[in-house]
């Protein structure tokens, strides 16, 4: 028997978390090397994952299945399609950089009992939220998928209220309720939404009897299973609901801010570049395919929730002063483009908003790492803190353009590929949203050119004069998101070969196929 | 009446008495409870017989081995069928001995022993005048404060009956959820009820609230026991009977012979009703449902811990043995009567206890309010009425009651000079001073508030599921939001442990000896043992899930 590759994959960093705490407290150097250790594993084996995925295959690989709670209908089922391939990669990519990211972040200020150990604490919940991460990209079996979904909160959870950033204007004390508020925001937003979820899913088995996605995808399909037209409508507005809070979609975006400005960098790109990428990946898989005919009732109001996101999160990202909080708003206005990508229901635009998870995450990861670096020299989150660090750190400066500009969408840099295609995809069909959409595009050039021009350029200010560029382990981790942003932004075919075919799939399921061309229309 | 009939009731009655048949007892299939009553009664006798020095010892070997044997004697009836194939009706009918009745005999009886654990622990309380002690008055009878008080504390006396009294309480919720006519149930009511209430006021440190407390439980309880047996000669005077078995069928109108008095009452629906909602009335005190929770908070917060923890475990698991009992064997016939109320009780029960305990500042009354809200989750799976309902109930029983007992007795381990802090301001910081501490308690605190992987998760998934099967989608609904509502509450004790900065003058966390250690131990290997692979026992509930009748 082979090696169950989809359980390695998960299982390696959930071992990993667990040895990583149980490390002495005297040695966090040894902590951390282990929890490096552990994530580059976890990438070598997401790569195995990548490279055994046949894209012409059939549409869930590497497939394992066993009994797990039989009275509940629950069986342990995984498997990957293309989109899944695609996001595990991304996030078995991401988690290395970010543990290097946080290398000092959770060193203990003053020394507690003897038994508190942040530091391992730190890394060990790091490992645990990639496995659960990649267990919900796995799952193949909804309540499966449910059970990482909402248990992967509580490290989450753990990970915003615990470690922030060191140096706060205020003080400690006010850095620690802040924390603490915006993690209980965090976690009672995604436990709601996660609740009703549950009710959603309770319902889903009542209705169909099992949890399997593939089974009850079949049964729909072959008219074996009949859902009344509101029974699909609430559960589809159940799942849907949860995913939308993940996502996190306005209205139910406000936790995000709160939760990435008090959050140390490194999280902050934890939580936006791969646990927020759950709740869109949710909607192709489980939104769609279990309820493709409310999907396609519930577009509309998406679309404008969507349209909403985009506009708003870029007009509040114009406006604001802290450079965390304003990453996030330009994050909220990304995942509006993504959700837009997925409902606009057409090929380009669900391979553009699968390709937009891959480079949002990029993109994302290496501006907030770098700002995190910057803000961790100064001790201020504030922009109007800085200025003219270009001349003292041109590195640092150079990497921050790159990752802005990539936020921005500049052609030759990744984003611009996939935002490109979920706009065309969108136009298709809905060629106003796509219109509308466009204003995004012209707000995130103003909102990050003017975070650049006010932080790195004109007058050194006196606090940032002797600020040191970055450093060798800066570099590591900047460098190669760098390399990546440029290379997949002239050469994106490897992963659209690995999502196209699975993106067919899902728009087969939903029994939409891409509006035909005007030109051939008129023949 | 003929003249024959006349002569053959002369000649029957002129008998010789020996022919009288003896009642027959079934004593294999009523061992669990004989052993445990047996060691109550050994109990007594070393009280009275055994000097004073070696009687913890001998009352907690006594207890223990005897807790241990009857759920040996259950397990035996297990294997032998009972639960599965066959059922017997012991006991001239009073003792069903049936699946349900021996899942919920086996977890009582396991929540009796990790309770005995928790009461038998004498390291927390600093030793007075070098004598170790527990958690108990060192003298039950001595007034809080007076000089006998004293004198009783300096001679190191410590209150070893309740060990007895721990047995008795046990012995009744056995027969409780067992019980197959109502006399029964009022008497095991009883038996398991008075020994609680005493139990109750015998704190060691705080004593006037412990006894405040032991009152208003006792009165109250006085109350609900009362509008129990007036239900229960109600029940009586519609169908001429208290076997469950003659009152389904006098409800369903399928008895076979209708005397002339019966046809007479069992048109008498007021009768019927009003008798059946007054039995339902005084389980629901017991359960802890709004709105006939008044007591629980007060009883929570006075009594001595373990014995909150043993109460707020095995209480809720055979009250609401003996409701499933009597809503699905005797009243089945009633149930779109009682399903209404039910589903009323239910919502504001949920609902009531998740709002009331976001406001709580004492962790005792907190997670009393939390048990009421849990009780409420219980009624939804009571209210399916059908077979997946009931194994959901006898799932969410045990997985709950290992939760209990071990946050409770987690609270015990927090202490400052005045004993149990059980303030929530101190306990602030509490994850940084003791992390091991605080994280077992954040596992309880997420298997309450039904995180995924823990037996909460397992156990609320279950009672919705049957709920939601059962037709009681909207109570589902209800459910999650009150939930979410109670995860709140949940969530903030945790921030409270691992955010907060610990105050300099915070409470200290005492070791245990190895017996605090076990139950919490036990209650964390269950809490993640069903989380993770519940088949086992979600396997063992639902073969359990038959009534007999």
């Amino acid at each position: 028997m082979s090696i169950p590759l989809l359980t390695a994959t998960a299982a390696l960093p959930a071992i990993g978390a667990i040895a990583t705490a149980a490390v002495p407290a005297a040695q966090r150097t040894a902590a951390k090397w282990l929890a490096l250790l552990f994530s580059l594993g976890t990438l070598a084996l997401a790569v195995t994952v990548l490279v055994r995925f046949d894209p012409d295959g059939d549409r869930y690989q590497l497939t394992e299945s066993h009994a797990w709670i039989k009275d509940f209908g629950v069986r342990y089922e995984l498997g990957v399609d293309g989109i899944a391939v695609a996001l595990i990669a991304l996030t078995a990519l991401l988690i290395p950089f970010i543990v290097l990211a946080g290398w000092h972040d959770a060193d203990p200020l003053e020394t507690g009992s003897r038994r508190w150990r942040p530091t391992q604490g730190f890394f060990a919940l790091i490992l645990a939220v990639e496995a659960m991460v990649i267990l919900s990209f796995e799952a193949t079996d909804v309540f499966l998928f449910y059970i990482f979904f909402e248990a992967m909160l509580i490290p989450m959870y753990f990970l915003i209220g615990g470690f922030g950033d060191r140096a706060h204007e205020h003080g400690e004390k006010v850095a620690s309720t802040q924390r603490s508020y915006a993690a209980v925001k965090f976690l009672l937003y995604n436990l709601v939404g996660g609740l009703i979820m549950l009710a959603a899913v309770i319902g889903l088995y009542v209705v169909a009897g099992n949890f399997s996605l593939q089974e009850i995808v079949e049964a729909r399909a072959n008219g074996s299973l009949d859902m009344a037209t509101n029974t699909e409508r609430w559960l589809f507005l159940g799942f849907f609901f949860a995913f939308a809070v993940k996502a996190p979609l306005w209205p139910l975006h406000t936790w995000l801010p709160n939760a990435m400005q008090e959050a140390t960098a490194p999280v902050a790109v934890l939580i936006t570049a791969v646990v927020d990428k759950v709740g869109t990946f949710a909607m192709l898989r489980f939104c769609l395919q279990l309820f493709p005919e409310a999907s396609q009732w519930a577009t509309p109001a998406i679309l404008v929730l969507a349209l909403i996101s985009i506009v708003y999160g870029a007009l509040l990202a114009v406006g604001q002063r802290d450079m965390k909080r304003l990453i996030a708003y330009a994050s909220i206005s990304h995942f509006g483009f993504i959700i837009m990508g997925i409902f606009a229901m057409t090929s380009q635009g669900q391979s553009g908003a699968t390709l937009y998870m891959v480079n949002h995450g990029i993109s994302t990861a290496a501006l907030m790492l770098v700002a995190g670096f910057l803000i961790s020299r100064r001790g201020s989150r504030l922009i109007a803190d800085y200025g003219g660090v270009q001349k003292v750190a041109p590195v640092l400066a150079g990497t921050f353009l790159i990752g802005g500009l990539a936020t921005l969408s500049l052609p030759g840099l990744a984003p611009f590929v996939s935002e490109f295609l979920v706009l065309v995809g969108t136009f298709t069909r809905y060629p106003v949203v796509g219109i509308i959409a466009t204003f995004g595009i012209v707000l995130a050039a103003l909102y990050t050119l003017v975070l650049y021009q006010r932080t790195m350029t004109g007058p050194v200010k006196p606090e940032v004069s002797a600020m040191p560029d970055l450093r060798a382990r800066e570099l590591v981790v900047v460098a190669p998101l760098v390399v990546l942003l440029i290379f997949l932004g002239v050469y994106p075919k490897p992963v659209t070969d690995i999502v196209n075919p699975a993106v067919k799939q899902t728009m087969s399921d939903v029994q939409k196929k891409d509006p035909q061309p005007e030109v051939e229309a008129a023949k | 009446m003929s003249a024959s009939a006349v002569h053959s009731l002369w000649t029957t009655a002129a008998d010789p008495i020996s022919k009288i048949d003896a009642p027959k007892i079934e004593y294999g299939q009523l061992s669990p409870t004989l052993i445990v009553v047996g060691a109550a009664v050994v109990g007594v006798l070393i009280e009275a017989v055994v000097p004073r020095k070696a009687r913890y010892y001998a009352q907690v070997f006594i207890s223990a081995v005897a807790l241990i044997a009857a759920f040996a004697a259950v397990v035996a009836l297990a294997a032998g069928g009972y639960a599965t194939t066959k059922s017997g009706i012991a006991a001239m009918g009073a003792i069903a001995v049936d699946g349900p009745a021996l899942f919920l005999q086996g977890t009582i009886l396991l929540a009796g022993l990790v309770g005995l654990f928790t009461f038998a622990e004498r390291r927390l309380d600093p030793a007075a005048h070098g004598n170790r002690v527990d958690s108990f008055a060192a003298q039950a009878a001595s007034v809080p404060g007076s000089d006998s008080e004293k004198a009783a504390v300096k001679a190191g006396f410590t209150t070893t009956e309740v060990f007895p009294l721990l047995m008795f309480a046990v012995a009744g919720m056995l027969v409780f959820p067992a019980a197959n006519d109502l006399l029964t149930l009022f008497i095991a009511l009883e038996v398991f009820s008075l020994p609680l209430y005493l139990m109750c006021a015998l704190a060691r440190r705080k004593r006037l609230m412990s006894q405040e407390a032991a009152v208003k439980y006792f009165l109250l309880g006085a109350f609900a026991s009362a509008f129990t047996l007036f239900g229960i000669a109600l029940l009586y005077g519609y169908s001429g009977s208290v076997s469950y078995a003659t009152i389904a069928q006098v409800v369903d109108g399928t008895i076979p012979d209708i005397t002339p008095a019966l046809a007479d009452t069992m048109g008498n629906d007021a009768l019927l009703l009003v008798g059946a909602a007054m039995i339902v009335m005084g389980l629901l005190f017991k359960v802890g449902a709004v709105p006939f929770h008044m007591w629980t908070p007060d009883v929570y917060q006075g009594a001595p811990t373990p014995v909150t923890g043993f109460m707020a475990a095995a209480t809720k698991v055979a009250a609401f043995g003996a409701l499933l009992r009597l809503l699905y064997v005797v009243l089945p016939g009633l149930r779109w009567d009682w399903r209404p109320v039910m589903w009323g009780v239910a919502i504001v029960t949920m609902l009531g206890g998740a709002i009331v305990a976001i406001t709580q500042t004492d962790i005792k009354r907190l997670l009393a309010y939390s048990s009421i809200a849990h009780a409420g989750f219980i009624l939804a799976g009571v209210i399916a009425t059908t077979p997946s309902g009931v194994s959901s109930v006898l799932f969410y029983l045990g997985a709950y009651s290992f939760v209990t007992i071990g946050a409770f007795a987690v609270v015990t381990l927090v202490r400052d000079a005045g004993g149990e802090a059980t303030h929530l301001s101190k306990w602030a910081g509490l994850g940084r001073r003791s992390p091991l501490v605080a994280a077992v308690f954040a596992v309880f605190l997420l298997a309450f508030a039904g995180i995924p992987l823990t037996s909460g998760f397992a156990g609320k998934f279950a009672v919705f599921k049957a709920a939601a099967e059962g037709g009681a989608g909207p109570l589902v609904v209800v459910g999650v939001i009150s939930s979410a509502i109670a995860a709140f509450f949940y969530i903030r004790v945790i921030v409270l442990m691992f955010f907060s900065e610990p105050k300099p003058e915070g409470p200290t966390v005492a070791v245990p000896s190895p017996l605090t250690m076990t139950a919490i131990g036990v209650g964390v290997a269950v809490t993640l043992v069903l989380g993770v692979a519940p088949q086992y026992f979600l396997d063992l509930a639902s073969q359990a899930g038959v009534f007999v009748r």
